[in-house]
């Protein structure tokens, strides 16, 4: 797995004809001149940044660059944390979400997202994945049931769950409850889902499978994910941001990124000079 | 080694000199110093307990425990006594009951507001009010029944009683309900922010991460509480003795005037029996059951809590 992905990194012509075909596919998320302070602390810096539909959109960086943050902001989760302050664009699917009329219940229905640690409710494997659909009115039994199956399929984890899926999510171990966590999130089918270091908690057979997972799930979703390992992001994004002291440094696609980066910052960040 | 010898002292010898004065060991005696006082709570427990039974065994010498527990008639100041236990539960249950109806809701209520909703400032003027509430003492709710609540009451229904359980059954579950909230409250703030996320993460609004999410998730320690607060209820005795009148009865009415367990061994220890009567005896009989009912119910909640704890 591992080895193909890298070969199919460093072929030119695939990198080309990736480029290519990105620069064609519709955009889900254009960011630009975002800002965001919590209380007096500048946090973001005039983001500039648009992900595109059925890719995987990479964010690196050092702790505390702002990559958590800006990917919380595209649920808008960050508005639990109090003293937030915003300014600037985020537009999904050409709504400006930062516009306190568009209701975040509809946003986050619409844009699914994946935790640093499993965050499973304290329930059956079952109803951890219906709960999304039944808060949404979906109470037909037939089809709960077949969303279950559908959904753990779709995270890969149905085969060791499905003599079980009453008993509670928390008997899992940490790779399955991670992928819990995505069947629950695929389950009320999201056009994006944000997986902020979805694997940072996972030993690395359990990161691997969620990696494949994600090139998988790209065919049928637009993926962003946050990351703080770089061979994560060399392996499973096209395009790659990086990200220092709250602002852009870098966005290209990922090939370039790895291989050629444009500003020195980037690549000393890239080859482990800081960081 | 050399260069230590040539110095004027040794820290390593000045250690070992002053573990040779050290006469007695504090290491070994503190722990049971510590551990006698621990003791003490037992003790007391072991002893109370053995009161109790040796008592009551004299009690159910002179009267059957058949009698105790199928006879539906409390008269021991009858010219022929009879000592049936059923209308006292019964009055207790009553006000247990009533307690719980006031109690449980608004306590339930309260602690999900301060625990989801409330702002910290809010919070801040909510909590010390609550822990008031919990301190008054209960001679003092006592009056507030018989002096405040009762003449409100039967302004509204005035076939009810100066002395009944409606009225003393209310003041009861606002005394309790400070404790509903408060413990139910902490249940409700233990559950991990990351759990709440995932709701949130998934559309879900406020209301249906709290009572999908948050109070399941919160249930056992919510629980406890209650059951607690129902054990505190069933042992009340001051507002009850006050307020509730000392008619023990079967009837299912809340209008008249009832006795509790708890009011009768205060009617008898106050002065209406001699020692070594039947009368006496029967308050430890009476308090006997009343210590098993309120021991089952910490049980209970221990059980619940135990068996229903989630592991996050």
């Amino acid at each position: 797995m591992n080895m193909t992905l890298t070969r199919e990194k460093e072929s030119p012509a695939i990198g080309v004809e990736n480029v290519g075909s990105a620069a064609l596919t519709e955009k889900v998320y254009e960011t630009s001149n975002l800002n965001l302070w919590y209380g007096e602390n500048h946090a973001l810096k005039n983001i500039n940044l648009d992900m595109h539909q059925n890719e995987v959109t990479a964010i690196i960086g050092p702790s505390g660059c702002g990559k958590s943050t800006y990917i919380k902001t595209l649920n808008r989760m960050i508005e639990l944390v109090p003293d937030v302050k915003t300014t600037g664009q985020i537009k999904y699917r050409n709504r400006n979400i930062l516009d306190q009329s568009y209701k975040v219940e509809d946003l986050r229905t619409q844009v699914g997202m994946v935790f640093q640690k499993p965050n499973p409710f304290p329930k059956s494997i079952y109803e951890n994945v219906v709960y999304g659909p039944k808060i949404h009115g979906i109470k037909n039994k037939k089809i709960l049931d077949e969303i279950v199956e559908k959904s753990l399929k779709g995270a890969a984890i149905w085969d060791e769950v499905k003599d079980r899926l009453h008993e509670n999510a928390y008997g899992l171990s940490g790779g399955q409850q991670q992928r819990l966590c995505l069947a629950r999130c695929l389950a009320i089918e999201p056009d994006v889902i944000l997986m902020d270091e979805p694997t940072s908690a996972l030993d690395p057979i359990s990161t691997l499978k969620i990696e494949e997972l994600v090139q998988e799930l790209k065919k049928d979703f637009s993926i962003i994910i946050v990351t703080h390992n770089m061979q994560q992001a060399a392996r499973i994004s096209d395009r790659t941001a990086f990200f220092l002291n709250g602002e852009v440094i870098e966005y290209s696609d990922t090939n370039t990124i790895f291989s050629n980066p444009n500003d020195k910052r980037t690549e000393d960040y890239i080859t482990g000079r800081f960081g | 080694m050399e260069l230590r010898k040539t110095e004027m002292y040794s820290v390593q010898e000045m250690i070992l000199e002053k573990k040779r004065k050290k006469k007695v060991n504090m290491e070994k005696i503190i722990p049971k110093l510590l551990f006698l006082t621990a003791a003490i709570s037992v003790f007391t427990t072991i002893g109370i307990i053995l009161t109790l039974i040796f008592e009551t065994f004299i009690f159910f010498d002179r009267v059957s425990i058949v009698e105790f527990f199928t006879e539906a008639k409390w008269l021991p100041f009858a010219s022929t006594p009879s000592f049936g236990i059923m209308p006292l539960i019964v009055g207790t249950l009553k006000i247990t009951v009533i307690a719980a109806v006031v109690a449980v809701p608004v306590g339930l209520a309260t602690a999900i507001f301060l625990s989801e909703y409330a702002s910290e400032k809010t919070r801040r003027i909510i909590k010390p009010i609550l822990e008031v509430l919990a301190g008054i003492p209960t001679i003092v709710y006592g009056f507030f029944a018989l002096t405040f609540v009762t003449p409100v009451l039967r302004d509204l229904f005035p076939s009810l009683d100066m002395f009944n359980a409606l009225s003393p059954g209310i003041v009861v579950g606002i005394m309790i309900m400070p404790m509903i909230a408060s413990l139910s409250e902490d249940a409700l703030v233990s559950v991990p922010k990351s759990i709440r996320e995932g709701a949130y993460a998934l559309g879900a609004t406020k209301l249906e991460t709290t009572i999908k999410v948050v109070l399941p998730a919160a249930i056992s320690g919510i629980m406890a509480s209650i059951v607690l607060a129902l054990s505190r209820a069933i042992g009340e005795t001051m507002i009850v003795s006050v307020a509730g009148g000392s008619t023990p009865n079967m009837s299912m009415d809340v209008t008249s005037s009832i006795q509790t367990m708890t009011a009768y061994i205060v009617q008898v220890s106050s002065g209406d029996a001699g020692y070594g009567t039947t009368i006496y005896y029967s308050i430890y009989a009476v308090g006997m059951t009343l210590f098993v009912f309120t021991l089952i119910m910490n049980l209970l909640a221990q059980f619940i809590s135990r068996k229903f704890r989630e592991e996050y």
